[in-house]
């Protein structure tokens, strides 16, 4: 078996008393379609977060393609290849499509500190910029400010800083969170049009994102894993059944 | 009305966009208005270069707090701290026997920046209102080290000092102010270009965005902290150049420069002008000195008129052109310019 791109050894993050993360061994391979579900205030964002370096662990290592990132800080990571898409936007909503996607290439090409040259000179940059706004189809809305924009389109720039990054492992918090059902395909399609080669974890409540992408499922359970399997073998647990999927279909 | 293109197609629409930024660095023809006025105020108006000299210094210092302020976000009312510093750097070197202008200019500007990059690496760790109160704190206790020794800064009389000819060629004129207005403005020229150059490369590009979200920056692998150091040493390095001009172009040096009501006055005149637009620091500086002089000409120069007329233009501004005059200057000529077509 390959070495999986990521993986966590006996995780644990407690905030005081309150135990978030419980001893998760989790394991993303590489090129996988993988999903993580479970109730609100599973710890399914905060395990993002360690995953990401937003938060310490209190115990326990996070691997990244056989090297311990525990102690690495959160900008670092990103250059070894994890990229995220954050549950509420989080973008330059003040500045233009192109904008907040240049400012990811510039910095994913070692351009940022550049203190001379002017920016708008930098080819390679613009060039990229232009292959991103065509990957999400974003090009009729290339020059528009982001608060202009609406909320389905930004989810879309949150998908294209996170490729602009060129990661190996993108981490999707709820991708199609908040936005309305009408325009919920176009974050689909993205979703599905990513990337093989990048190993893709999501996060998303809505069971039928989770069942039509994922071809592994993670549930999580007060911060512990309950159960992992294929999409058939979760939808067949039973444990699972009594503690999460039947609570949705009562929902 | 605005996202339709004039090629209408999809992939013209991104050519559009993208050709318009890869232009954003090139140079308008309005951008030269400041230079000609500013040589137009040095023969028409020779009994002003006074005022004129310490408008051009003033905005040289408002300039350099617009990098930090307006561009990378981070707010301080303690801009005096670099401003005060390469003021006596320059001043203590010429009384220690380096008098060379152009040579206390530089050294002005590496203190300023040591003295950034040492206050920077701990205030910028914390945010708002807390970053505030920190940036006005350590200009308040330079203020209080340059008082208590006295020996060496003169205190509150301060200390008097000349400077060599500029170059070896020219002498710093603090009479009719000739030398010293062009001295000035040279030197703001060269600050303005180096900041205007900074801002349209791709590092001013970068400060934006820490401005705009610096989580999003650190989740694309900014590393926020550092970026912001580095800034806050080259805003400092300038804003010590402007210190270092106010004493030169004077010969005299006093704790002044350390004074917390300058570094108000700064961030009030910044405001007032437009931050984040290189040419609100112009425009904002001459509207607040110019209104200075002129309520003390009507008013007397009793203080407290000044402060009320002062205070009237910044409530008025902050309620109704939140982006500074600039800002209402450029929603004006929009109009003007939708209207025509």
């Amino acid at each position: 078996m390959s070495m999986p791109a990521l993986e966590t050894r006996d995780l644990n993050k407690f905030f005081g008393a309150l135990e978030v993360t419980r001893s998760v061994d989790f394991s993303l391979a590489q090129g996988a379609r993988h999903a993580i579900i479970g109730p609100n205030g599973a710890g399914k964002t905060t395990l993002i977060n360690l995953l990401t370096g937003a938060l310490r662990p209190s115990s326990g290592r996070i691997v990244l393609a056989g090297r311990d990132i525990t102690a690495m800080p959160a900008h670092r990571r990103v250059k070894q290849g994890i990229a995220r898409t954050f549950q509420i936007n989080t973008l330059f909503m003040g500045l233009t499509v192109i904008d907040n996607l240049y400012l990811a290439v510039s910095e994913r090409m070692g351009f940022a500190t550049r203190l001379f040259r002017p920016a708008g000179r930098n080819r390679a940059v613009l060039d990229e910029v232009e292959r991103l706004l065509a990957v999400v189809k974003l090009e009729a809305d290339a020059g528009t400010i982001l608060n202009q924009l609406p909320y389905g389109r930004q989810r879309l720039v949150e998908i294209a800083i996170a490729l602009a990054l060129d990661p190996k492992v993108l981490l999707l918090d709820e991708p199609a969170a908040g936005v309305p059902s009408t325009e919920s395909h176009i974050i689909l399609d993205a979703v599905d049009s990513l990337p093989k080669d990048i190993a893709v974890l999501i996060i998303e409540h809505d069971m039928d994102v989770v069942f039509r992408f994922a071809e592994r499922i993670t549930v999580l359970v007060r911060g512990a894993i309950l159960a992992e399997g294929t999409p058939e073998e979760i939808a067949a647990n039973e444990e699972v059944q009594a503690t999460y999927l039947g609570e949705a279909g009562h929902g | 009305m605005t996202t339709e293109t004039p090629t209408g197609s999809v992939s013209g629409a991104a050519t559009d966009a993208i050709r318009a930024m890869a232009s954003r660095h090139r140079i308008h023809w309005a951008e030269a208005i400041p230079w000609i006025v500013a040589i137009a105020v040095f023969f028409m108006l020779p009994g002003y270069r006074l005022l004129a000299t310490q408008i051009l210094i003033l905005i040289l210092f408002a300039l350099s707090l617009d990098l930090i302020v307006g561009y990378t976000g981070i707010v301080s009312l303690g801009h005096t701290a670099f401003f005060g510093t390469g003021a006596y750097v320059t001043a203590l070197l010429a009384t220690n026997g380096v008098p060379d202008p152009i040579f206390g200019l530089a050294a002005a500007a590496v203190a300023a920046a040591v003295l950034a990059f040492l206050s920077g690496w701990v205030l910028l760790r914390t945010h708002g209102l807390t970053l505030l109160v920190l940036t006005m704190a350590v200009t308040v206790m330079l203020h209080e080290l340059a008082n208590d020794f006295d020996e060496i800064t003169g205190g509150f009389d301060g200390i008097n000092f000349t400077n060599s000819k500029i170059f070896g060629l020219v002498k710093l004129d603090q009479l009719w102010y000739t030398s010293s207005y062009l001295y000035a403005l040279g030197c703001l020229f060269v600050g303005f270009v180096v900041i205007r150059t900074i801002i349209n490369a791709p590092y001013g590009r970068m400060l934006i965005g820490i401005r705009e979200n610096s989580t999003r920056m650190a989740a694309i692998g900014t590393p926020v902290h550092l970026r912001q150091v580095t800034a806050y040493m080259i805003s400092g390095a300038i804003a010590g150049v402007a210190g270092a001009l106010w004493v030169q172009v004077q010969g005299n040096v006093t704790t002044a420069v350390y004074s917390f009501q300058m570094s108000g006055d700064l961030l009030i005149m910044l405001i007032l002008g437009g931050t984040g637009r290189l040419y609100g620091a112009f425009l904002g500086v001459v509207v607040f000195k110019i209104l200075e002089s002129t309520t003390e000409l009507v008013l007397g120069t009793d203080h407290p008129y000044w402060q009320f007329a002062i205070g009237i233009v910044l409530i008025l501004t902050v309620l109704f052109a939140r982006r500074g005059l600039l800002g209402l200057f450029e929603d004006f000529t929009a109009r003007l310019r939708g209207g025509s077509r």
